[in-house]
């Protein structure tokens, strides 16, 4: 398939609009799942939904997406209800509770799909895509129904961002404030779950969670502030939607929603290695930088000592004293001129005020470097 | 010396799962004292703290700040909590963490202003780190987010504050910048009430003082309970053998 058929084909456009929406609803609304410490319980939520799916089709007997994902968002917020309700009646931990529902209603829900694919319907068919998604199946009306879900969820959010953001950084202080947590706490879980539904049928039970977690995992590493990592968490989301929709569409019976989760996981190794302040290749090597800088440092604060005992503090000395202390080689001492902290004049050396003033205050910490 | 009460614990019982940690405790703290919390690790000191200020519901008795339960008077009451109880790398700004001392007179929904920001940057600037409000959070030192949770505080404005170790991990410098602001609200009439660890500088720090081993032991004015006997029953050792060795 070549690019113009690409982007005429009516059918395409439609998934890959299906998928960049909900690839950036996932982003944002994972971004409070990371944040939130609670990484597994999207993977949970996905899992607890899928009994609802089967329940929903054996009540009605019908295929209609729309209803299928009420009954997984029935279960799912079950799932969530039980979880919440483990966590805070008994002594399990949460990460216990959430194996626990995960398996349960994950075994209940295959437990249910064997028993659908064995009845003579012939409507049966299809009900596995939600295992493992099958975005080629995404309508008009499901592309709709993923918009008007993010359209609210986004309006949800900016309502409450203050709140969110109060609650996800000290809760018990949120709490002090007088604002009901419970029902800050339950609105972002049920967005989550909210989430997690729509992208049952694209993306699939199984994978639903990495969907969810890869873009904010992957925009934490870019930024320090909260708004832009869930406005860089959507635009992930939405470009490996894209990007999967995309590649596995030119490559024939690849399925796009394991394809989406591996873009998605690609933006995460990209910002893990490469983001300037948290990713491990510039950390390495601002780790080697500080080392190297600690050394010049060194030799700075030991011509300090020497400079500090006379009234004039640019008298040159001679280079040849400098010998006895270890850290001291050439190349420091051009260095420390290039940073204008030296200078240099024959077998002597002068110290400038500016380099007084860097040795004097190497050791207070309560001025900003930057 | 007549003075209202400020705060008035009645009969408090809490436990977590069913393991006592407050055991039938009754307190009252007069208005304008500097006051200590102290007592070994695992005493319910914080527990203490978050059961006044309705985190935790208590198996029995009740709180007063004022005379009237604490929903009634959050506007009243600040909480520095422990330090250690929020997650430093979250992506925010220390002007940010401050701010949030004000969303609780904001209410529901409605954002800060710049009213709001004026009043955080001058209490960022009160506790020394004006210099630092666009500074991530994670790349301040332990002292600097501690006096970020006391910013925080100040912010709110409230006659009564309640401080769980704000002095934990804290150098010789922000320790007495953090007293002297301490110090100051007392002049001012507020009631401060800090969780503390080293008994070394209770004299000197505080007016007043409670001995607390999940029971009650002790309340009063430090002159005249801050003594071996208390302290003993507090510690469950020999004070006086303990500070000699
Ligand atoms: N959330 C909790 N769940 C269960 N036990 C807790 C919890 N928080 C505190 N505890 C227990 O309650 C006791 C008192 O804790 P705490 O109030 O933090 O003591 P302190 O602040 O005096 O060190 C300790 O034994 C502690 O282990
Ligand atoms: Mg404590």
């Amino acid at each position: 398939m070549d690019i113009t058929q690409y982007f005429t084909d009516y059918t395409l456009r439609t998934i890959t609009l299906g998928t960049a929406v909900l690839g950036a609803i996932c982003g944002m609304l994972g971004s409070f799942a990371v944040l939130r410490k609670q990484s597994l319980l999207g993977d949970a939520i996905s899992h607890a939904a899928l009994p609802g799916i089967a329940v929903a089709f054996l009540i009605t007997g019908a295929k209609d997406s729309n209803v299928l994902l009420l009954g997984a968002l029935v279960s799912g917020l079950i799932g969530v209800f039980w979880i919440r309700g483990i966590t805070t009646k008994t002594h399990l931990k949460t990460d216990t509770a959430l194996g626990l529902i995960l398996s349960l209603f994950f075994g209940f829900g295959m437990l249910l799909l064997t028993y659908i694919q064995k009845q003579p319907n012939a409507n049966q068919a299809g009900l596995d895509k939600y295992l493992f998604g099958q975005a080629a199946t995404l309508v008009e009306s499901d592309v709709l129904l993923m918009v008007t879900v993010t359209g609210i969820s986004l309006l949800v959010m900016l309502l409450f961002w203050k709140e969110f953001k109060l609650l996800l950084f000290d809760k018990n202080y949120a709490m002090t404030l007088g604002f009901n947590t419970k029902f800050i706490d339950g609105l972002i879980s049920f967005f989550i779950v909210l989430a997690i539904v729509i992208g049952l049928q694209t993306v699939g039970v199984v994978l639903m969670s990495a969907m969810l977690l890869a873009p904010a995992a992957a925009a934490r590493q870019w930024t320090n502030r909260l708004s832009t990592m869930v406005i860089l968490a959507a635009i992930f989301g939405a470009f490996s939607g894209v990007f999967g929709t995309a590649i596995s569409a030119s490559q024939n019976n690849l399925s796009t929603g394991p394809v989406i989760v591996l873009v998605a996981a690609v933006f995460v190794i990209v910002s893990f290695l490469f983001s300037p302040e948290r990713g491990i290749i510039f950390k390495q090597i601002r780790l080697i930088k500080n080392r190297r800088d600690l050394q010049l440092k060194k030799t700075l604060y030991f011509m300090y000592d020497i400079v500090r005992d006379h009234d004039d503090i640019s008298r040159p000395h001679a280079i040849r004293i400098l010998n006895s202390f270890q850290g001291f080689t050439k190349k420091t001492l051009s260095k420390l001129e290039e940073k204008n902290w030296i200078t240099i004049q024959g077998q002597n050396w002068s110290m400038t005020a500016d380099g007084f003033e860097t040795a004097a205050n190497l050791y207070n910490n309560n001025i900003p470097e930057s | 010396m007549e003075s209202k009460i400020a705060v008035a614990v009645d009969d408090l019982t809490v436990a977590y799962n069913y393991k006592p940690v407050l055991w039938d405790i009754d307190l009252s703290i007069p208005e304008g004292v500097l006051m200590a919390i102290v007592g070994p690790n695992g005493a319910g000191k914080s527990t203490l703290i978050k059961s006044i200020l309705g985190i935790i519901d208590p198996i029995a008795g009740s709180v007063a700040i004022y005379g009237k339960p604490y929903v009634k008077q959050r506007d009243k009451v600040a909480y520095v909590p422990q330090k250690g109880s929020v997650d430093w790398d979250f992506p925010t700004t220390a002007l940010d963490v401050v701010m949030m001392g004000t969303y609780g007179s904001l209410g529901w929904i409605k954002r800060p202003g710049a009213k709001e920001k004026k009043r955080s940057l001058e209490a960022l600037e009160k506790v020394g780190m004006l210099a630092f409000k666009n500074r991530q959070i994670s790349q301040l030192s332990g002292g600097q987010q501690q006096r970020i949770f006391l910013a925080r505080a100040l912010v709110q404005n409230a006659a009564i504050y309640f401080m769980d170790e704000p002095f934990q991990g804290v150098d010789a410098t922000t320790e007495i910048a953090i007293i002297n602001i301490l110090k100051e609200l007392r002049k001012a009439g507020k009631t401060v009430i800090v969780v503390h660890h080293d008994l070394q500088t209770v004299p000197e720090y505080f007016d007043w003082v409670t001995f607390l081993n999940v029971k009650h032991i002790a309340t009063g004015p430090v002159k005249d309970i801050f003594n071996d006997d208390n302290l003993t029953k507090t510690y469950g050792i020999n004070y006086k053998v303990a500070v000699q060795q």
